[in-house]
């Protein structure tokens, strides 16, 4: 087990090595408002993180990660384009496994704003890739915005796709939605007795006889969703061969090139994806500019629905295969939507990524033995 | 060492604890005082009676200051973290039955499953800025119910105690609480969603993985469980 000084030592030389590269070093507060985070991440986020309070300044949490403040840093007054890094402890709750660390280093490069994505996402990966290289690390890859161009593109009505874009990062409810839009799933028995009702009474009759009006969800609320319900309920089923397009899209895991053709395959029958497409095609054409052997390079579609729901582009991680015990040693990914939410009302480009030092190191000396 | 039992210090839970045991041929009862927290196990060598509030049960057990506790099963899930690792339940008691539910305002016509709420609750936080908000004490059975569900958009506000009353005060839109009868959430303009029983809860006999088990509190141990018709 290495000592917190070793530790330290082996995040300095990964923080100078960004630094090299061009990144401004930043600092970000240890104690972090916590409304932003929870209204950010949602109740999930208090699984995660440390909560403390005072009677001042109400919640804090103990920072989980540098990328809220350092988007909120740049948001209030960064330049365009800017590149920071950080390096610093961050706090993970760990209720599960007691020997998981609650405690960690992250060093962290993030890059906001430029005037080509594609290149900007190739700057950040090829970075990690180059700084992580001597490990044999394996690296994974995917692009949430494909999944979202995806859901963009299905012959159905835009609260559908809404719904669906809101759970691509909840993938078990994200297929219960499609079963249903799909008609693979039967109509819940509750939800046809209220159909056939609102047809036969009127929504206003129903809302008159459910009870008295309690809480700040409104009359107007409830009645808005059974006009929903009712419009939706007249919807045709999306067509069984886009939710086969769909399932056949999110199922791949082949390398770039063939994930690239088998995916322009589909946008033959789904041409919404091909600007995303076109995208991925200049971000391979950057990586190799950068000096990647994209022809050995992974990519999972469904990389990343797991993760925090706010990569919306590229998305990446590096693993250890030797050691499927440990997390990912670095991982990382666009962010564009959390600059638009924290920037009230301005959103800017950003990708970046962070790594733990404290696996590399393990990692290092595993590979020196 | 002496095999410590923790059980209920007072109330309809303590007394029907000791119903309970008498009914399975041990008798336990409080010494003492009417006031003093002191009790004693009948008939079975090494066993210590600790009387505690039943709250205070999970996290005894967790630490492995008792060997043996009585307690909700609520309770145990909800305060003791990964609690299958830390605790085992031994025996359901058969009493201290309570079902811990979601219930949103019968006004919401439109809501009847989870699936129901999470669309709701998405456009709710359109609608009216923040997320939809939802009153409870049992924080994580609650979190890892709404986690399981995939449930969006909502956030736990903390309610000790009336939690009935929040929707009405405006503090919480939908709440999460225990009840028998439902009595208490009709009177207050509630109902419980068709899929929205979180935890089946009743009072349950629970063993402390953590706690000292050298030879003397594994002989009272066996004894008692024999006892008790434990098969343990």
């Amino acid at each position: 087990m290495a000592s917190k000084a070793e530790i330290l030592a082996q995040a300095e030389r990964l923080h100078a090595f960004f630094r090299n590269a061009g990144a401004d070093p930043v600092q970000a507060a240890i104690l972090q408002p916590a409304d932003t985070l929870l209204d950010l991440y949602g109740e999930d986020i208090r699984a995660r993180a440390y909560v403390t309070a005072d009677a001042a300044r109400g919640e804090q949490m103990l920072r989980p990660d540098f990328t809220v403040p350092v988007v909120q840093m740049h948001m209030q007054a960064g330049g365009d384009p800017a590149r920071y890094t950080y390096c610093g402890e961050v706090f993970r709750r760990q209720e599960r496994d007691p020997n998981r660390p609650n405690e960690y280093i992250q060093v962290g490069y993030e890059l906001f704003g430029g005037e080509n994505p594609a290149e900007a996402d190739a700057e950040v990966f090829a970075l990690f890739s180059e700084v992580l290289s001597p490990l044999g690390l394996r690296a994974a890859t995917g692009d949430i915005g494909l999944l979202l161009a995806a859901i963009g593109g299905l012959s159905t009505t835009p609260k559908r796709k809404a719904a669906l874009r809101r759970h691509v990062w909840r993938p078990r409810r994200f297929r219960a939605l499609l079963d249903r839009f799909g008609g693979r799933a039967p109509v819940p028995e509750a939800r046809k007795r209220l159909l056939a009702e609102i047809e036969a009474k009127g929504g206003a009759a129903i809302l008159d006889a459910a009870g008295p009006e309690i809480g700040l969800r409104s009359r107007a609320d409830v009645a808005a969703r059974l006009e929903t319900l009712v419009q939706d309920a007249a919807e045709p089923p999306i067509s069984a061969a886009e939710v086969e397009l769909l399932d056949d899209m999110l199922s791949i895991r082949e390398t770039c090139p063939n994930a690239l053709a088998h995916m322009r395959d589909i946008a033959v029958d789904l041409p919404a994806i091909a600007p995303a497409l076109d995208l991925l095609e200049a971000r391979l054409e950057a990586l190799e500019g950068q000096g990647i052997d994209v022809d050995l390079l992974d990519f999972e579609a469904s990389y990343g629905r797991t993760t925090m729901e706010y990569y919306d582009g590229f998305v990446f991680g590096f693993y250890a295969e030797t050691r499927p015990d440990l997390p990912p040693v670095a991982s990382g990914g666009r962010y564009d939507a959390l600059t638009r939410i924290l920037g009230q009302g301005r959103a800017v480009p950003a990708v970046g990524g962070v790594i733990r030092p404290e696996l590399v190191l393990a990692l290092t000396r595993e590979g020196g033995q | 060492m002496t095999l410590k039992l923790g059980v209920p210090s007072k109330g309809r839970l303590m007394d029907k604890t000791f119903d309970w045991f008498a009914g399975h041929g041990v008798n336990i009862r409080r010494t003492g005082s009417e006031r003093e927290y002191s009790g004693a196990v009948e008939g079975i060598a090494g066993v210590e009676l600790v009387l505690l509030s039943a709250g205070e049960i999970p996290r005894e057990l967790a630490a492995g200051r008792i060997h043996l506790g009585v307690t909700g099963s609520d309770l145990v899930q909800e305060r003791i973290a990964d609690w299958e690792t830390r605790v085992v339940a031994l025996e359901p008691m058969g009493f201290g039955y309570a079902d811990l539910v979601i219930a949103v305002p019968r006004c919401w016509a439109d809501v009847d499953t989870l699936d129901d709420l999470d669309a709701a609750a998405a456009a709710f936080r359109a609608a009216h800025g923040h997320r939809l908000r939802i009153a409870t004490k049992y924080h994580r059975l609650v979190r890892e119910f709404l986690r399981e569900a995939g449930v969006a958009d909502y956030q736990l506000v903390d309610s000790q105690g009336a939690t009935e009353g929040t929707v009405k005060n405006l503090t919480a839109e939908a709440i999460a609480d225990i009840t028998s009868t439902g009595e208490t959430l009709r009177a207050n303009h509630l109902k419980i969603l068709s899929d929205g029983l979180i935890h089946r809860s009743q009072a349950t006999l629970f063993k402390a993985r953590a706690a000292n088990w050298d030879g003397a509190a594994h002989d009272s141990f066996r004894a008692l469980a024999a006892r008790l018709g434990l098969d343990a």
